[in-house]
Parts: C-alpha cells; structure tokens; sequence
C-alpha cells in the first residue's frame, strides 16, 4: 500500500533548507557561543534524516550519492591534519593558531585552525550517524 | 540542590539495575544507556553545582563555573552515543540471525556454536 | 616537549584512517598496514631508547601547561609496553594476511586492527585519567567491532556479552572519575598523586582506589570479575585473539599497575591487601580453567588469567624487586601469549578443530610448529633459560622476603601447573598417531609459522638476555617504587 506523505514531502523541500542553513550557522557560531561541529553535524543529519523519511532511501541515494564511511574517513584526515600540522611547527600535537583578518562585508573575523578540526568533528558526526541509520534501514 | 541530584542519580541507577536485569535485549541496552546518564549526572554533580560567569580572562564575575565536568561529559556523552548505538544495530543483527532477544535463549552452551 | 610520544598513537590513527579508502583493494591495504607497523616499531624503539637515555618524557598535548592540559608521559614502562604492543600487532598483522579471510579484509579488518593498535599505545602513553578512560573507549570499540566481524552466530552472541560487560564498566569508569574529581579536583595522574598524599589517609581514598580496581579488574581479568572473558574470547579468529589476549588484557593490568603506584600507596594495608589476595584467588581460578578444559583455546585463554593473577601478585607485594619482576613478567607475557595464539591457531586451520581429542600426531608432519610451540610452552610456564624464569623468581623471591608465603607458594605452584597444562596440547596433540584432516592441505604453515616463531625467537632472547635488558627493567620498576620520579617530570616543579 502506498501511503499518501504528500504533507510530509512538500513540508520537507522547505525545512530541509532551513535546518540545514541553521546547522551551518550552528557550525560557524561553535567557537565563542553555544553550537560547533558535533551539533551542528547532529542537525544536518538529522536533515538527511528527515529526508530519508519522507521519500525513499533509493531517492535519497541518487540525491546524496555519499558514501558515508569515506565521509567519516575524510572528517578523520581533517582532524587529524589539523593536530598533524602543529608538529611541523615543532609544537605538540593539536596546538592550534588564530588570527584576526579583515574581511569584505563581514568585517573584522577570527580565523582559527580550530574550525578545520570541528571541519572534520562536523563529517565523522554526519558520518556516523547516516551509517548507523541506513544499516538499519537498509536491511528492511 | 546536591542532595537532590543525588536523589535523581539514585533513581536513574536504580532503574538501570532493573532494566539491565530483566530478559530482553531491548530493556538492557535501555538500561545501559539510562546508567550512562546517571553517570554523567554524577559528574556534574561531583564537579560542584553553582552558578557563574564562563571561565574566561576579563569576564570580572563573582564566581566562575567550572568548565571540566562539562567537557567530559560532552566526552562521555559522545561516546557512549557511539555505544549504544553500536550496541543497537549489534542486538538488531542478533536478533535477525539468532531468532530471539532474549537473554535466557541467547545463553549457548559454553564453546559451541 | 617532545613530540616522538605522540607517533605510535598517531601513526597507526592516520593509516586506519587511510586505509578506509582502500577498502576494496586487499594487496594496498596490506602493504600500508605491514609498513605502518614496522615503522611505529621502529619510532617506538626510538622513543624507548630515549627514554632510557634521558629520563621520562612529557608532551601537552595542544600545548596547554602540565595539570591543565591533557599530558602525555612517556616513562620507561609505558614505552617498553608501547613497543612490545607495536611489535605484537606486525605479527598480527603479518598472520592476518593468510589467514582472515578476503571477506574480513574487505570489510574493514585492518583499519580496525589500527584503531585498536591506537587505543592500545594511547592507553599506556597518556598521564590523564579521563584520556586513559577516552583511549580504554577507543581500544574497546574496536575489539567489539573485531570480535562481532564476520558475523556468525557465536560472535554475535559472545559480542553481546562482551559489550554489555564493558559497557557496564565504562560507566563504572565514570563514576570513579566523578568522586576522584570531587576529591581532588584534578585529572592529571601526577597532579592527583600529589593532592592525594596532601589530602591524607581517609575512607574515600580507599573506596576510590576499590572503584578502580574494580573498573580495572573487570577490563584486565582479576578474580571474581574474569567470568566474561573465557566465552568472549573464545570466539574470535586467532589474529584476533592473540591481540585480545596479548593487549587488552594487559591494557587493564597497566592501569592497575599504574593507579595502585601512583595514587593509592600511602595506605597500602587495606588496598594492596585486598588486591593480593585478589591475585591470588585469580592463579586459582585460572589454573583450575585450564587443567579443567580439553579444548586448546579455552587452556590458553584461561593462562591469561593466571598471568594476570602472577602480575598483580607482583604489583601487590609493591617492593622493587617485586615491580621489576612484575615488568619482566608483563613484557615476557604479553610477547608468548601473541605466540601461543597464533601457534593454536595454526593448529586449528590445520586440522579445523580445537578440540584436544580430535587431534593427534601432528608433530610427524609439522616438526617446525611442534618445536616452537614446545618451547612457546616452556617459556610461557618459566623454565630457565627462557624468558617467564627471571620474572617469576623475582615475583618469588620478593613474596618470600616479604613474607607472604601462601601468594609465593602459589604462584611457584602455578608454574609447574600451566607447564602440565600446556604439555598436555603437546602430548596430546603432537604425540600420538598421525590423523588426516580436511583442511589439511590449505592451510599456508609455512607462512603462519613465520610471526609466531619469530615471537618465540623473542621470548629465547629475553630469556637468554635477562642480563642485558635487566638495567632497562629495573629502571621502569624505580619509577613506579619512587612516584616522584614520575610527578617531578610531568609537574616540572
């Protein structure tokens, strides 16, 4: 039986935008206020999630044709690259820099080495948790 | 306040025993979770319970809130996320390929397949 | 600062996380694993010989200051643990390649062999409590994703076990980080040390350091709280569980060693006493499990037990001659374990069963796997010259100065019957008339025989070279004796 999820999927197309928007920003406020990439990869799961619910998961897939364990990988060589990086300096491991630029219409802002490790915090948290979610969803 | 957390961290414990007790797999891995809460509970409470301003140079408060607890729980959190949800697809995939969540059946005898 | 102390975590960290790309190609993903294993062997010697040359070394990780950062100590017990891990996990790795399977390595074998190779190191490398509580996390979730790979029935059932145990004692983990916290306000091993003798004698300190060893114990085995490793461990493939049984057990047995010489040794009466008797009841027990089984798997795997009770023995009776033999015997433990595993498992892709009576005469085609397991097995119950003998004199003799008389007859009891129980697989298994097995022919020996005997090669050495290595073990027995050795270096007051 095909169930009628019309409400479900119009809503969808507009809040998926939304939360993701929000997860982003979510990300970017991490660093002096409330979020980072550990919620913020939550959120934007929880987005795909809501995805995979209102259609199908072969929709999805040919939506999103990510390979979820190669994204948490790559969130992984993030991180790491970023603790990895410190050495070079002959600094321990994981010793992060920052800076003030002056940006275009943003002003001024505060460039941290920290953001690309919550790069990689903000992959493995999407990563992980859409593999959990379809290996259980798949084998329905 | 403390002696209230305590209360609270007691109940969760005590209903973590129970649901670890019972047969089904289910109700365990509940159970572990619930006792997962408690525990991080426990390290809030044990961290010291007040309010105050963030830890940061030129905040100029009164009092300053402990950031430690928070952070290992976020740690703790995090991880027994990862846990239990491993520990659920685990019971779900027991489940398919044994026929049964529940503990008594699950036993086997020792060293056989 | 040093930062040669962060390779062994961090080398094996990114070449788990490189290995994910290849999953599908089996020949890449062996060549990176078997040349990441030999160079974290190398650097782990580096560090090892540094160590030994110019005292413990210390890094902050992030360069956050000693007590407030996350610190990580490299002393002489912690490298040498880090370099018999490294050198266990190449023979591992070097047995898995002919032995896992392709559908294993397919699936992410050897990424998680990595993970758990980090876990591992990073447990014996840092000197902060929660860190040890976040590495024992990353070693366990690998074993759980180890023991469950490939899926049949008694993996997934053992798994469930396993997990649920260890669930359970991660919690407890916590929650003795908790009321260590409120007491001292801390998390810094050697900062903790310190405000523990400045907060005195009290009740909390004992419960504390039984919370502990109760966490610890459930991890390394010790007497009442063993009962899930026998089935856990029975399930997994012999790679697999020579890493189990040569690492994780041991990883608890560090951190017991650790805590109970660097936090809890003002009132040793009530907690050094309880421990010992402790490891005691675990030789026992261990011993009984191994006369009492005629499966070849179950009388190794219940001989870690009785390791881990001879150990803790040692660390109990806290002299330093009691710690040094503590540390020979760790080492030597953790080095003919890897070997005895693999040498069973041997014996079991052989002739496809690891029940003793089904087996016999192998000896007449394998001379070169009965040999070496004839000598694992010497070496594992400590007849001289081999490398068990100077550690279990040592534990001895100290138990007889101290004169704790029933824990050294014990363990000098223990010997002779794990030597009874491993000659029993020879005899039994070796001896007798030849049978033909299925599988018999497509089993690669040759190749499986290479890390075990080189292991067992290891064990000759040890033994042979006690004189030699003496030196190095006595000064990882002094730290743990002197705590200030360790606080003066990571505190740098």
């Amino acid at each position: 039986m095909k169930t009628n999820d019309i409400i479900l999927q119009t809503v969808t197309k507009f809040t998926l935008f939304v939360i993701i928007l929000f997860s982003i920003h979510l990300f970017f406020a991490g660093h002096y206020h409330p979020g980072g990439g550990f919620i913020g990869g939550l959120m934007t799961s929880g987005a795909i999630v809501l995805l995979l619910l209102a259609f199908d998961i072969k929709t999805v897939k040919t939506i999103l044709p990510v390979d979820y364990i190669k994204l948490v990988a790559i969130g992984l060589l993030f991180a790491i690259g970023t603790g990895t990086g410190a050495l070079f300096f002959d600094l321990p491991f994981l010793t992060h820099a920052f800076t003030y630029v002056d940006l275009p219409l943003l002003g001024k802002t505060s460039l941290h080495t920290a953001v690309l490790f919550d790069t990689g915090v903000f992959l493995v948290v999407i990563g992980v948790t859409m593999t959990i979610i379809q290996t259980i969803g798949e084998s329905e | 306040m403390e002696i209230l957390m305590a209360f609270l961290i007691g109940i969760l414990f005590m209903a973590a025993t129970y649901l670890m007790l019972s047969k089904s797999l289910l109700r365990i891995i509940i159970g572990t979770g619930l006792l997962s809460h408690g525990a991080h509970l426990l390290i809030l409470t044990m961290g010291g319970l007040k309010r105050g301003a963030p830890p940061l140079l030129g905040e100029h408060a009164a009092t300053y809130v402990d950031p430690l607890p928070q952070a290992l729980i976020l740690t703790a959190i995090v991880i027994s996320f990862g846990v239990t949800s491993f520990f659920l697809v685990l019971a779900y995939r027991a489940y398919q390929e044994l026929g049964t969540d529940n503990m008594d059946r699950l036993r086997g005898k020792e060293g056989h397949e | 600062m040093n930062n040669l102390i962060i390779f062994p975590i961090l080398i094996p960290l990114i070449t788990g996380v490189v290995l994910i790309f290849f999953a599908k190609n089996i020949m890449v993903q062996r060549w990176i694993s078997a040349i990441s294993a030999l160079i974290v062997i190398i650097v782990s010697f580096m560090q090892a010989n540094l160590v030994y040359h110019d005292g413990i070394q210390t890094m902050d990780v992030s360069n956050w200051e000693a007590p407030y950062g996350i610190t990580l100590v490299s002393d002489m017990l912690s490298s040498l643990l880090v370099l018999t891990t490294s050198i266990i996990a190449f023979a591992a790795l070097i047995y898995s390649f002919q032995s896992i399977g392709e559908a294993r390595e397919k699936f992410y074998y050897y990424p998680v062999v990595h993970f758990l190779i980090v876990g591992v190191n990073g447990a014996f490398t840092t000197g902060d409590i929660f860190n040890l509580f976040v590495f024992f996390e990353v070693m366990l979730m690998s074993s759980y994703v180890l023991l469950v790979l490939g899926g049949t029935k008694i993996q997934l059932r053992e798994s469930i076990k396993y997990i649920l145990v260890n669930v359970i004692s991660s919690a407890l983990f916590v929650i003795a980080v908790a009321y260590l916290y409120s007491v001292v306000g801390t998390l810094n091993m050697a900062h903790i040390s310190v405000r523990l003798s400045e907060a005195g004698n009290t009740g909390i300190i004992t419960v504390l350091a039984v919370l502990f060893l109760i966490v610890f114990g459930l991890k390394g085995a010790i007497f009442p709280l063993y009962f899930w490793l026998p089935g856990s461990y029975y399930a997994p493939p012999a790679p697999v569980m020579a890493l189990f049984g040569a690492l994780l057990t041991k990883v608890g047995v560090y951190s017991i060693t650790r805590t109970f010489t660097l936090f809890f040794y003002h009132d040793v009466g009530y907690t050094h006493q309880l421990l010992q008797i402790l490891a005691i009841l675990t030789i026992i027990s261990g011993v009984i499990g191994a006369l009492a089984f005629t499966d070849i798997k179950k009388i190794v795997i219940y001989n870690i037990i009785v390791a881990v009770g001879v150990i803790l023995f040692g660390v109990s009776v806290l002299t330093p001659e009691s710690l040094t033999g503590a540390v020979f015997y760790l080492i030597h433990d953790m080095n003919i374990k890897a070997a005895l595993f693999l040498l069973i498992g041997i014996i079991i892709a052989i002739t496809g069963t690891s029940d003793l009576n089904k087996i016999s005469g192998l000896i007449n085609r394998y001379p070169g796997l009965g040999w070496t397991f004839f000598i694992a097995g010497l070496a594992l119950a400590g007849i001289p010259p081999l490398s068990g003998f100077a550690g279990k004199m040592m534990i001895v003799r100290a138990g007889f100065e101290t004169e704790n008389y029933i824990g050294a007859f014990v363990v000098l009891m223990s010997s002779l019957l794990v030597l009874y129980s491993i000659m029993r697989i020879f005899i039994g298994g070796f001896w007798g008339t030849p049978r033909a097995y299925k599988n018999e022919d497509k089993a690669p020996v040759k190749w499986l025989l290479i890390a075990p005997a080189v292991l067992t090669a290891f064990a000759v050495l040890y033994g042979l070279g006690t004189e030699a290595v003496y030196p190095v073990i006595s000064a990882a027995a002094e730290t743990l004796a002197n705590p200030e050795i360790y606080i003066h270096a990571v505190l740098k007051e």
